[in-house]
């Protein structure tokens, strides 16, 4: 399983953690994907607590956090 | 010691003070982040601030910039800000730019700084005045807030944070901002440029993030 943690405003209409069965996920966009987040929507994307792009690979047991833009001032 | 000053310490030592007293700061922006950025950098004591906003205050601003009143709408940001940094501490020398930062101003507007607060926003104008300050090497003290959620982080030339953080696919639609997420995101801010200019023991290239919607607080390694 692979654990899938949203924060702030990704969290609407979402789960904070969500469980995804590993099987046909090759890497974080597949995980963008299949939880309906734009990938534009998303800024910080974290696996295993370092920074990583969408097409970085995740695997079974993996960690992967999602935290969205914040521009404002 | 100058009474004034009496209550940083002892959580800063009297050499810190001196020190701050020397240091020269550029804040950009007189909005929500720089209002409180400004305030608390002139009461600890920052020898100089060049405060920059080309905008005025509008009845939208009220709900969160700290100094935005009714009598003030419609006059400018910078001019407010150096008329309150003269109030609170006239101690402190303070230049004015009532400019938009751009390409073309970011960098004078660094000249003779020692460190930069992103009080700014919008995401292009963060992305020149991160260039500028990798050009200048120069320290760069991040802040963004929306909403519930504040960011904010210390990005040495050469961590590219803003690059990191804004890709250009990025893209923000909601422009809330509640009264206390500039407070909290200033406040940080601040904490961490007053480390970073007394020589106390700082961490880069992480970003503190706070949900207040949800009472989360996450350092995130992000470099």
């Amino acid at each position: 399983m692979i654990e899938v943690r949203v924060f702030a405003t990704l969290r609407q209409g979402r789960d904070k953690v969500t469980m995804l069965p590993s099987e046909g996920i090759t890497n974080a966009a597949d995980i963008l994907h299949l939880l309906h987040i734009p990938s534009e929507e998303v800024s910080i994307l974290l696996i295993n607590g370092f920074h990583q792009k969408p097409e970085s690979p995740v695997k079974d047991g993996d960690i992967v956090a999602l935290f969205p833009p914040v521009g404002g001032g | 010691m100058e009474p004034r000053y009496e209550r940083n310490l002892p959580a800063l030592t009297e050499e810190a003070c001196q020190i701050l007293r020397k240091k020269r700061v550029l804040v950009v922006g007189c909005g929500g982040l720089g209002g409180h950025i400004i305030d608390q950098l002139a009461r600890i004591g920052v020898g100089f601030l060049r405060v920059v906003d080309g905008d005025v205050f509008e009845a939208s601003n009220l709900n969160r910039q700290l100094l935005s009143s009714v009598p003030l709408l419609g006059i400018s940001k910078a001019k407010t800000a150096a008329d309150h940094i003269a109030r609170v501490n006239p101690d402190v020398a303070v230049e004015t730019a009532e400019a938009f930062l751009s390409e073309s101003n970011a960098e004078s507007l660094l000249e003779n700084c020692d460190i930069v607060m992103d009080a700014l926003d919008n995401i292009p104008s963060r992305r020149i005045l991160a260039a500028a300050c990798e050009k200048a090497n120069i320290p760069y003290i991040y802040g963004a807030i929306q909403g519930w959620v504040a960011q904010a982080a210390i990005s040495m030339p050469g961590d590219h944070l803003i690059d990191t953080l804004y890709p250009e696919e990025i893209e923000i639609t909601d422009k809330s901002v509640l009264s206390f997420t500039p407070a909290l995101c200033a406040s940080m801010q601040v904490c961490l440029c007053v480390k970073l200019l007394t020589g106390l023991p700082v961490e880069t290239g992480t970003i503190s993030y706070f949900d207040l919607l949800n009472q989360e607080f996450e350092q995130i390694t992000i470099v």
